[in-house]
């Protein structure tokens, strides 16, 4: 036994090679130092990666904001379209060329503020995509505006006396609104939000997966948060509880936390299988 | 008893990429990283125990531990 030790201790995990998919001329990134985005981007590649998908199957589409600029860094068929309107473009490629695998990086402004109208219809079409939603309760590209997920209380630059307005629950909308596959992960928990998110790419039908993470340039400093790192730990490791836990804890230890994991999974008719079985075939079969 | 000797870990840091956001230095177990100007660098290249937290958790790209 002892002998057989300092050989197990040879084995080296190798880190994973990001730079297979992204554009590495288009590096450093925009997004401030302690950003969450970038930790998020790296499980979302890691994600892909396990997938196995070709990089020419992947469509990356976005809106306008912070965590929109990722398609600009990674290798695949990406798109940067208008404000809120990103769900809009992936159904009409998903719809145009329903084999590839359609992914739309939004944050919570862009999506449940600017586009929730086409956030809630792309759930209730059941269209198969995947939804990540960077929430990081603020509008980091303008300026640090109170966003529809800013907690009641907390100052933003148009919140100088405290948010009044009650904050959405990504989660329980696309519920709601139809969503098949709803989860939550956070950046510091960032080995099980690539799992989230793998699990999201392989569902079939709209899947939404809603993303904590920090911004300490706006959210933090405003909110007397020291630094990225605290911030981390307070509103996504101790603000959160897995939802696999939560059934252990008493009801007093999960009062005004969120629960991480997938939250929400059904089996419902995808949209382009329902048009191509019920509107192509019907429309052909009477020539 | 003399322990077996222990095969340094290859911390590779690309300072074009860091932003000294110190996030992989708060969360690194056995402080290895320091801050030097608005730059990661390496202090105690001995402690590390590959564990790759600060791989995982850097949101620049900027450093990967062989």
């Amino acid at each position: 036994m002892s002998t057989a030790a300092p050989e197990k201790k040879e084995k080296v995990v190798q880190p994973f090679d990001y730079d297979k998919y992204l554009r590495p001329n288009k590096l450093p990134h925009i997004w401030c130092p302690g950003c969450g985005h970038g930790i998020v981007l790296k499980a979302l590649l890691r994600a892909i990666d396990k997938t196995g998908l070709p990089k020419d199957n992947i469509v990356m589409v976005s809106g306008i904001g912070c965590s929109s600029r990722t398609p600009g860094y990674v290798d695949f068929n990406t798109m940067h379209t208008l404000h809120g309107r990103a769900m809009a473009f992936a159904t009409g490629i998903k719809f145009a060329r329903p084999d590839l695998k359609v992914i739309v990086v939004t944050g919570d402004g862009d999506a449940l503020a600017i586009g929730g109208n086409h956030f809630i219809h792309a759930c209730r079409r059941n269209i198969d995509m995947t939804v990540l939603v960077y929430t990081n309760a603020t509008y980091g590209m303008t300026g640090g505006q109170y966003s529809p997920t800013s907690p009641i209380g907390s100052t933003a630059t148009t919140s100088r006396y405290g948010n009044i307005e009650p904050p959405f629950d990504t989660c329980e909308m696309a519920k709601a609104s139809g969503a098949s596959f709803v989860a939550r992960g956070t950046a510091y928990h960032t080995i099980e939000l690539e799992r989230t998110i793998y699990d999201a790419l392989m569902h079939k039908g709209m899947s939404v997966v809603d993303i904590i993470d920090a911004c300490p340039t706006y959210f933090g400093r405003m909110n007397k948060y020291k630094s990225a790192t605290q911030m981390m730990e307070i509103l996504e490791k101790d603000n959160t509880v897995n939802i696999k836990q939560a059934d252990k804890l008493p009801p007093e230890k999960l009062q005004g936390k969120m629960l991480r994991g997938v939250l929400h999974k059904v089996d419902r008719p995808e949209y382009c299988d329902q048009y191509e079985e019920h509107v192509i075939k019907k429309a052909t079969s009477k020539e | 008893m003399a322990e077996p000797a222990k095969k340094l870990a290859k911390i590779v840091i690309n300072e074009r990429l860091c932003k000294g956001c110190s996030i992989c230095i708060d969360f690194c177990p056995t402080n290895v990283l320091e801050l030097k100007g608005s730059c990661v660098a390496v202090k105690d290249l001995e402690a590390c125990t590959r564990c790759q937290l600060c791989d995982l958790r850097c949101p620049d790209f900027a450093i990967q531990v062989f």
